[in-house]
């Protein structure tokens, strides 16, 4: 699905990946990669613990289909900085793998603020042509893309409710959904989110088809 | 025999006498002891008893007796009698009930309950200095043997009475509580235990289940009664052809009403509940005190019904299975039970709600809601007269319940494999549990049972050099606590009225509903429609509605299924040379399929043909249960599918189902190969929604899933995810591991109940009759009425998204910013 955002010609994947397709760059963002190691290690639950792998199966199938020279993590790629660096060698080999030949950038979370320990740079931010990269929206922007939020939107057709991660864009910003498999989602109906985006925001639903909407904004 | 019960002997040598108290106090009152309480009095030493008494038999005092006579005659320090209910509210009402003796007795007995209501200062105190009596649940009890000063708590216990035990005994609550009682039986291997149960059919089982294995456990049955007084409700019109409204017995159910004290009017599922109680208040000229009571009302709305009731202010109340249980509601006077039972035990039971005067029969009306309803309430009745009950063995103690004990257990203390292992086989249900299935099940407690072993440095369960077991992190004792517990609440939300600050709690509805709901929708809850304004939060807005009809008819409610017994009644009835006993309208109809085409018989499966609707329609009258017949469309319209035959949807009852496509089936029999039905399931299974839900429950028991945490109230929703992925994931990387065995198994018995198919072809043994027809046949005509119809759908989901999409972008004029989509591939599969 393709859309601008102030002036820059980009595109949702079904994956919940952004596609820029002149700077030949990918972006995912909200990975979580380590989060059921994380919540074993506080006590919590012992998660099947195959999230990293399915996440980096997905990652390695949109590089391949998009070969990008460029390609962003948006923040919170690691559940926290504990969990990169207990990340199995198996895994970590995997990502360096993933690396090779292109521009890896990891932009600091709210969740890995500090490097990873694993090849790219780390970034607070990065600003390319039109367009700004950080985790967590800032009011008053134009052309910013973020993460944080897990955004996802819903739709109801013929009595049935779908709900789906989602992207959602204005004028001004566009925020990614979760790219990681152990992760939920933040409906836009939410206040944080219709406080952030305009009033003529769209959502892009992912899934095998992606398909735009109205942002679903509360009702009343 | 009813009340006028001999006073003891005291010269019969096995007879244990009353202490002169008591038998001044029985004298005082006019009373005497009934032979079943006398029984239980002789019988205070046998390890287990099982108590099956009819309501108002003096059921509780027949078990609290020993324990008042034991208390009266010697001092007791600590916790002596811990009673188990299923409600909160028994407790409460138990409470009342045995304050009253002990009181005008002066015995010197402490009394207590412990529910979830209780505050925990009380809490805190209970465990310290125990009452000599503890009133409360099996969670609350499970939350007690959690606490490592759980011996100091119960040291002393002596008898343990497990009140309303045959509906512990169908669900994993029951299972949860027997669980706990071996761990107090380990504490006080002197422990007694009494159950105290409503008529069952297989009394046997459930002593079984209660008893410490392999001790025996003798069953007493109490008179009985008499008979139930039980009839069919004679209304002016027939019964409609489809549907469970009932609607049309309205006038001649308010004339019930008029003509009797108090009467509870039964339904299945709350939604015809509430379209029930809608209709009757619009007939209700009298405006005769009438009030609705059910699952999903605000508990404050419930507690007020309960009081009006107790104080004899209403004529009726319109209910489903939450007032099956319990509490002396003092005045009933008929049962009505609307729509088919679908169960001969449960109406059995619901009947004995009906006048509590142990002498004094029961009086009942069934009210079919369709014509098919009609027979089956009178199978139904046929049954009830002749005693003859239906149930299905439970089968073996479900694993995910065996997870959370494990868990448990660890939280109160180190613990030995072995000693847990010979406790655990001590439960009825898990006698025959291997040690290879124990072991998986501590494993998976342990280190998450995964076959990539990631969890090594953070297992949740660590084995000691000394060989015992304990949790790694103490912190995770408060995540157990916090998810203990066997019931299930689908995610609901509260419905609320707006107002600027929180207006009136109303009940819950699926979010599932919610989720179907727009602005201005109008539905019905508590009795009254209300119009939908918005979602805040987790809360559902609404605001009051004059409408006369509510646009959406209803909210999710659980569907029983028709029992195997049961079924068999109606399909015995079917090979009946006439039917003089039915209505004239019903007897008629059966004679006319008969006529056009054939009755089903039993030991034969039926299937009928006919073109109809510009469409190829096929019946399979399979008697397999709703669920049953449910996952039979499923599975055949999947095998239609691939044979090419082009199937559009289904729609399943509790007797047939019926499906419809492009093409005519001209040769059934191969679609019902039952191995090419396995496999079919197999495959099936694995994406399906049901297996989902059931993998919810099952993981969310086990403590894979974590309902509650320390940590969920600090952060926003898009911290949890959705099970589903969970689910998704272990399909991928680990099919075979445990959770998904115990949701395999699970499924299969309860909502998938593949069981049912499989005893139907068991029962056919290949006997298909085939009736190619040229129009509906009179038996098959109400399925077309049926709701609920299935779509058979792949890619529709899709294209149906995307006109929705399509429709939603053109309407707020935000079309022309998106060019069509990019071609692209895209990975991740369903969202």
């Amino acid at each position: 699905m393709d859309f601008n955002l102030a002036g820059a010609a980009l595109t949702a994947l079904g994956s919940g990946a952004l596609w820029w397709r002149e700077h030949g760059l990918l972006c995912v963002s909200d990975l979580h990669l380590g989060k059921s190691e994380r919540i074993a290690r506080r006590g919590g639950a012992a998660l099947p613990p195959y999230e990293t792998r399915d996440t980096l199966n997905r990652l390695a199938a949109d590089l391949a289909a998009t070969e990008p020279r460029h390609v962003v993590c948006l923040g919170d790629s690691f559940d926290d900085l504990g969990a990169a660096q207990a990340l199995p060698d198996e895994e970590r080999l995997w990502i360096l793998r993933l690396q090779a030949g292109r521009r890896w950038d990891w932009i600091e979370g709210n969740h890995d603020p500090g490097p990873v320990g694993l090849g790219g740079a780390h970034l607070g931010e990065l600003r390319l042509g039109p367009l700004t990269f950080r985790h967590i929206a800032e009011p008053r922007q134009r052309g910013e893309v973020s993460g944080h939020y897990h955004p996802k939107a819903s739709v109801s057709a013929r009595g049935r409710s779908l709900s789906r991660p989602a992207f959602l864009f204005d004028s001004d910003r566009l925020i990614l959904p979760a790219y990681g498999t152990y992760t939920g989602g933040l409906r836009s109906r939410s206040e944080t989110l219709c406080n952030l985006m305009r009033a003529d925001a769209c959502a892009i639903l992912t899934g095998p088809q992606p398909v735009a909407i109205p942002m679903p904004r509360k009702a009343g | 025999m009813g009340l006028a019960a001999k006073a003891p002997d005291a010269t019969l040598p096995c007879m244990r006498a009353l202490p002169p108290k008591f038998a001044d106090w029985f004298a005082q009152n006019g009373w005497s002891l009934h032979p079943h309480q006398q029984d239980m009095l002789d019988r205070a030493d046998a390890p287990a008893l099982l108590l099956i008494a009819p309501t108002g038999g003096g059921k509780t005092l027949a078990g609290f007796l020993p324990t008042l006579v034991d208390l009266a005659v010697e001092p007791h320090e600590g916790m002596h009698t811990l009673y188990i209910s299923p409600l909160k509210a028994l407790a409460a009402d138990i409470k009342r009930n045995l304050t009253r003796p002990v009181t005008e007795m002066g015995l010197p007995i402490r009394i207590e309950d412990r529910t979830g209501d209780t505050s925990q200062s009380r809490r805190r105190r209970q465990r310290a200095d125990p009452p000599h009596i503890l009133l409360t649940t099996p969670e609350s009890l499970a939350l007690l043997t959690s606490y490592d000063d759980a011996a100091r708590t119960f040291r002393g216990l002596k008898r343990v009475v497990i009140d309303e035990i045959h509906a512990l005994a169908e669900s994993k609550r029951g299972d949860q509580l027997m669980l706990a009682l071996t761990r107090l039986q380990a504490l006080c291997p002197d422990l007694k235990r009494v159950g105290l149960s409503a008529t069952v059919e297989d009394p046997a089982a459930i002593a079984h289940l209660m008893a410490r294995h392999p001790d025996p456990c003798e069953v007493l049955l109490a008179d009985p009664g008499p008979a139930p007084d039980i009839q069919m409700l004679r209304t002016e019109e027939a019964p409609p052809w489809a549907g469970g409204g009932a609607a049309y017995a309205i006038p001649a159910v308010l004339e019930q009403v008029r003509q009797h004290k108090t009467t509870l009017i039964f339904h299945n599922t709350r939604a015809q509940a509430e379209i029930f109680f809608h209709n009757l208040w619009l007939a209700n000229e009298d405006a005769l005190p009438i009030a609705i009571h059910h699952g999903s009302l605000d508990r404050a709305q419930r507690e007020n019904v309960e009081a009006a009731m107790v104080r004899g202010d209403l004529r009726a109340i319109v209910c489903t299975g939450t007032l099956d249980l319990g509490i002396d509601w003092g005045d009933v006077d008929l049962i009505i039970q609307i729509g088919a039972p679908k169960n001969v035990k449960r109406l059995v039971q619901r009947i004995g709600r009906a006048n509590h005067r142990y002498n004094a029969p029961s009086k009942a009306l069934l009210v079919p809601a369709n014509r098919f309803e009609v027979v089956e309430c009178f199978a139904a009745l046929e049954a009830v007269l002749e005693g003859a009950l239906d149930g299905d063995p439970r089968g073996p103690g479900p694993r995910d319940v065996l997870c959370q004990h494990i868990l448990i257990t660890a939280c109160a203390g180190p613990f030995d494999a072995d000693d847990l292992f010979a406790q655990i086989r001590s439960a009825g249900a898990y006698a025959a549990l291997s040690r290879a299935a124990f072991d998986a099940c501590l494993d998976f407690c342990a280190t998450g049972g995964y076959a990539l072993r990631a969890y090594d440095r953070w297992q949740r369960l660590l084995q000691r050099p000394d060989g015992m077991w304990q949790l790694r992190d103490p912190r995770s004792a408060q995540r157990i606590r916090m998810n203990i517990g066997t019931i299930q609440d689908t995610d609901k939300l509260k419905v609320r009225m707006k107002r600027n600050r929180g207006g009136k709690p109303l009940g819950e509805i699926e979010e599932g509903f919610a989720a179907t709901l727009t602005k201005g929708d109008t539905f019905l809850i508590g009795g009254q429609i209300v119009r939908y304004e918005g979602l805040r939060e987790t809360t559902v807005e609404v605001s009051r509605n004059a409408a006369k009809k509510p646009k959406v008819a209803t909210f999710g409610g659980t569907k029983f299924a028709t029992s195997t017994q049961l079924s068999a009644r109606v399909q015995q009835m079917f090979t009946q040379d006439s039917w003089p006993e039915l209505p004239p309208h019903t007897a008629e109809w059966l004679a006319l399929q008969r006529e056009v085409s054939q009755l089903p018989q039993p030991g034969e499966l039926l299937i009928e043909s006919f073109p109809h609707d510009d469409a190829e329609q096929t019946v399979f009258y399979g008697f397999a249960g709703r669920n049953g017949q449910q996952t039979l469309g499923l599975l055949l319209t999947k095998r239609m599918e691939d044979m090419g035959l082009r199937p559009l949807g289904f729609v399943a009852t509790d007797y047939a189902t019926l499906i419809w496509g492009l093409d005519a089936v001209d040769d059934p029999a191969p679609l019902l190969d039952p191995t090419a039905l396995h496999d079919g399931l197999d495959s099936w299974l694995a994406g399906n929604a049901v297996m989902k839900r059931t993998f919810r429950a099952a993981a969310t028991i086990a403590g894979l899933i974590e309902r509650n945490t320390p940590q969920a109230r600090k952060s926003g929703r898009q911290a949890t995810f959705s099970s589903d992925i969970l689910y998704d994931t272990l399909l991928r990387y680990e099919p075979d591991h445990l959770m998904m065995d115990i949701t395999r198994e699970e499924a299969l018995r309860g909502l998938v109940d593949f069981g049912r198919i499989e005893e139907m072809l068991t029962r056919i043994a290949g006997r298909i009759v085939h009736r190619r027809l040229p129009r509906v046949s009179p038996l098959a005509a109400p399925l077309f009425l049926e709701m609920g119809r299935v779509p058979v759908e792949g890619a529709a989901q899709e294209r149906m998204l995307a006109e929705e999409a399509a429709r939603l972008m053109e309407a707020s004029g935000l079309a022309q910013l998106t060019p069509p989509p990019s071609n692209i591939p895209r990975r991740r599969d369903g969202g």
